[in-house]
């Protein structure tokens, strides 16, 4: 007892010490080893498989984008897929147009782009809420698409854009292939936005978003300036919008209208409900089941023989039951079905040690 | 902030990894060997086909695939092509070029096909044509008309199908002059490859009379307003270079307004009995009944394959036995008889590769210029050309729904050639006797 009074400074600084580390650099530890894991399974798996898993990649930094816009701050964007659809366009434009500019500004500069938009539209937004925030994003993501066809030359019109992206440095081709190459770009360039993200969300701004989405009053009363706030969530989310669309050009060499639906952005909604609103951990199963569940209710119906009516409209069909379902079973998203998992687990073993 | 620096040093990598040389610039990756022979075993061949099943394009050309299994299942039943079974699968990509990109890797990657056969559309199928060419997998007979398939030097691989739009413009266009002189004339086109290619056919003949051009979205389904232009403008004759849905909708849009002009439809949208069931299911979804035979009586349009309704004919006699057999509940549309003839013509070129095909030996059998079936006019198909049909008949829905031809078969080139009309003479299913030795 008597030690304590002499050493105060170093007692306090000791259990610091023990998880010293700051949160970027273990959430940027944590998106090596991530990486470190995508390279091992596209290793062991076939080429086409890498593909999928790189769609899964795009995909999950565009859910991860609208989670934190949707499940944190609580502003629906029924229209994610507009800044998709200008991270596209602006890699496919630079490309065609500034062949010698690397692939990392391209994306760089499709994220900007994104988060441009997303600013100007997060303006508008800021004003409005609920449906008509909805209607207003909808909106874009029908509206947007639609410049190709006013700017025909400049845009291709409604047949887009394809062009080949070259990003193996001469080392590798030949021994790394190209869709595995790809693959390695794709995660890399989504781990480190994810990081990014993270740290937002675990981050003074952050707890701006709950606030905000929990109790807009509140939280202007404790000082947010809520409508900023707003903005802020917008842009973060439509940069990651932007950064899916370029390397979703990058990695399918296209930018086309066609790809761009309001179909796509309410897809991406449900992988956001389906996966857990709010949660990033969310934003990966419902990426997973966008790319998954597809495919799995496709070799279904080629399984079952379905005459082709049935075949043909059975993946949107499975997709719309599971959703369903899981909705009604968990309504927290599949993450959320973990966590009650866990939940039980935990205290069933409880029960077990206490009995 | 050690960690800013550990993090920024992080990313500096990271850009270094993707940093080396320009996007858009080549990295010497070269095409590989056209000559192997992947897909092929001792007993059988896989193919493949991207087809919109789903999506704005499906109404219509859901049925191409329909057809092409079925003469398929008729070959393999036969025993094959060289006792090669055909192993044909279907990918669906929702008529959206993404969707495209993924089940054309699929197929090539997963599926290890042998060559792609009739990939439908242009938005869709002009983003895999690099890939296949630099991967050197046949791009056989695309369900397109698009003029980029026909281009031997930059995409050896990739072979066109159907007339080209513009050739097909260019003899609408003198029909047109021909028979309605002074009138005035609108365009009514889909906004791409399809309008702008079309456009620069008619418009060899008939700029002078046109007098209003509008276009289509296929995501927009809402046409009134361009219908409404052409009535506006006063155009008593309207060439529709449409797919099957919209011409659908255009008639039926213009009927709603009271507009009555004579339409004139390019091939790919003209099959009647495809537009009779999409005219009553879309006038149902919309609450009323319509008659489709009144509807349709007096549409002009044009093609290239015998009409359905022709059962005189040997090949439409043929096709509809394999019809009746295999998929007897299907409609036997022309839509339906263009998948099979397209399989037909690949089993052909796949016979002609010999005993032992290889990707090589079925691309100089398809430029060989020897295939000759069941078209009324003759494929382009040489060592420096590529493209599919090279000409079309021009022919008059009758009031009961079948069609006359009114005018003869005649071809032309992609340019400014003339247009001679083209009377020779077509192998029948006998004389290609495709399953005999």
């Amino acid at each position: 007892m008597t030690v304590r009074t002499s050493l105060p400074e170093t007692r306090v600084k000791a259990p610091e010490r023990k998880r010293a580390l700051p949160p970027l650099l273990v959430h940027l530890l944590a998106a090596l080893g991530a990486f470190a894991v995508i390279v091992v399974l596209t290793l062991v798996t076939d080429e086409f498989t890498n593909l999928r898993i790189a769609t899964i990649g795009y995909y999950l930094i565009a859910v991860a984008g609208l989670t934190l816009l949707t499940g944190l701050t609580g502003q629906v964007s029924l229209g994610h897929g507009a800044f998709m659809f200008i991270g596209a366009y602006t890699v496919a434009l630079l490309v065609r147009r500034v062949p010698s500019f690397p692939l990392w500004a391209d994306l760089l500069l499709a994220s900007a782009a994104g988060g441009l938009a997303g600013l100007l539209a997060g303006a508008a937004a800021a004003r409005l809420r609920g449906p008509y925030l909805a209607g207003a994003t909808l909106a874009l993501a029908v509206g947007l698409p639609a410049l190709t066809r006013r700017f025909p030359d400049f845009l291709g019109g409604s047949n887009g854009l394809n062009f080949t992206v070259h990003s193996r440095p001469s080392g590798v081709v030949g021994v790394i292939p190209e869709l595995r190459w790809q693959t390695w770009i794709v995660w890399l360039s989504v781990l480190l936005a994810l990081v990014l993200v993270v740290n937002i969300v675990r981050g003074r701004l952050g707890r701006d978003f709950r606030a905000v989405r929990d109790d807009e009053v509140a939280a202007s009363l404790s000082g947010i300036a809520v409508g900023r706030t707003k903005i802020l969530a917008f842009l973060v989310s439509a940069v990651c919008g932007g950064l899916a669309g370029g390397l979703q050009a990058f990695l399918l060499g296209t930018a086309a209208p066609g790809s761009f639906t309001p179909a796509l952005s309410l897809s991406l909604l449900a992988a956001v409900v389906l996966g857990g609103l709010g949660s990033l951990w969310g934003a990966l199963w419902g990426a997973v089941a966008l790319v998954y569940f597809q495919a799995w209710s496709e070799d279904l119906a080629d399984v079952l023989h379905f005459n082709t009516d049935v075949a043909n409209n059975l993946p949107l069909a499975v997709y719309g039951v599971i959703l369903i379902v899981v909705v009604l079973a968990f309504p927290r998203g599949i993450q959320g079905g973990f966590q009650w998992l866990r939940a039980r687990l935990k205290s069933s073993r409880r029960a077990e040690g206490e009995r | 902030m050690r960690s800013t620096g550990i993090a920024a040093g992080f990313f500096a990598a990271a850009l270094a990894l993707t940093a080396c040389g320009g996007a858009g610039e080549s990295d010497g990756g070269g095409a590989q060997a056209a000559d192997s022979a992947v897909g092929v075993t001792k007993d059988t061949v896989v193919i493949g086909t991207h087809q919109p099943l789903t999506g704005p394009a499906a109404p219509g050309y859901s049925k191409i695939s329909v057809g092409a299994r079925a003469v398929y299942q008729s070959i393999n039943d036969g025993g094959g092509i060289n006792g090669r079974k055909i192993d044909y699968r279907v990918e669906d990509d929702g008529y959206n070029p993404t969707r495209t990109v993924e089940v054309v890797k699929k197929l090539v990657l997963q599926d290890k096909v042998f060559a792609i056969v009739g990939g439908l559309g242009t938005p869709t199928h002009s983003k895999v044509v690099d890939y296949l060419n630099t991967e050197g997998v046949p791009d056989l007979l695309v369900s397109s008309g698009a003029l980029a398939w026909d281009n031997p030097q930059k995409a050896p691989m990739t072979f066109g199908y159907q007339v080209d739009y513009t050739r097909e413009g260019k003899i609408q266009g003198k029909y047109i002059k021909d028979t309605f002189a002074g009138k005035k004339i609108g365009y009514f086109t889909q906004n791409d490859d399809v309008g702008r290619d079309t456009q620069a056919g008619l418009d060899q003949f008939v700029k002078d009379q046109a007098v209003v051009r509008q276009g289509y979205d296929s995501a927009n389904t809402d046409v009134t307003p361009q219908l409404s232009a052409l009535k506006g403008a006063g155009a008593e004759v309207v060439v529709c270079a449409c797919i099957p849905a919209f011409t659908a909708l255009a008639i039926l849009a213009a009927a709603k307004i009271g507009y009555h002009p004579q339409f004139v439809v390019s091939s790919i949208g003209a099959d009647p009995a495809t537009l009779s069931g999409l005219l009553q299911d879309f006038a149902k979804r919309g609450g009323a009944s319509v008659s489709s035979a009144q509807l349709l009586a007096g549409l002009i349009g044009t093609g290239y394959l015998p009409d359905v309704a022709l059962t005189s004919d040997p090949w439409v006699a043929y096709f509809k036995g394999i019809h009746d057999k295999y998929i007897p509940k299907e409609p036997f549309t022309n839509t339906v008889m263009f998948g099979m003839v397209q399989a037909y013509t690949f089993a052909q070129a796949l016979k002609a590769a010999g005993p032992d095909p290889t990707r090589q030996k079925v691309v100089d059998a398809m430029s060989s210029g020897a295939l000759k079936g069941p078209g009324l006019t003759p494929f382009g198909y040489s060592k420096d050309s590529h493209s599919g049909y090279t000409g079309a008949f021009v022919f008059k829905i009758n009031p009961d729904v079948t069609t006359t031809v009114i005018q003869p078969p005649a071809v032309t080139d992609r340019g400014t050639g003339a247009i001679t009309p083209y009377s020779g003479e077509r192998a029948t299913p006998d004389q290609v006797n495709l399953l005999g030795k």
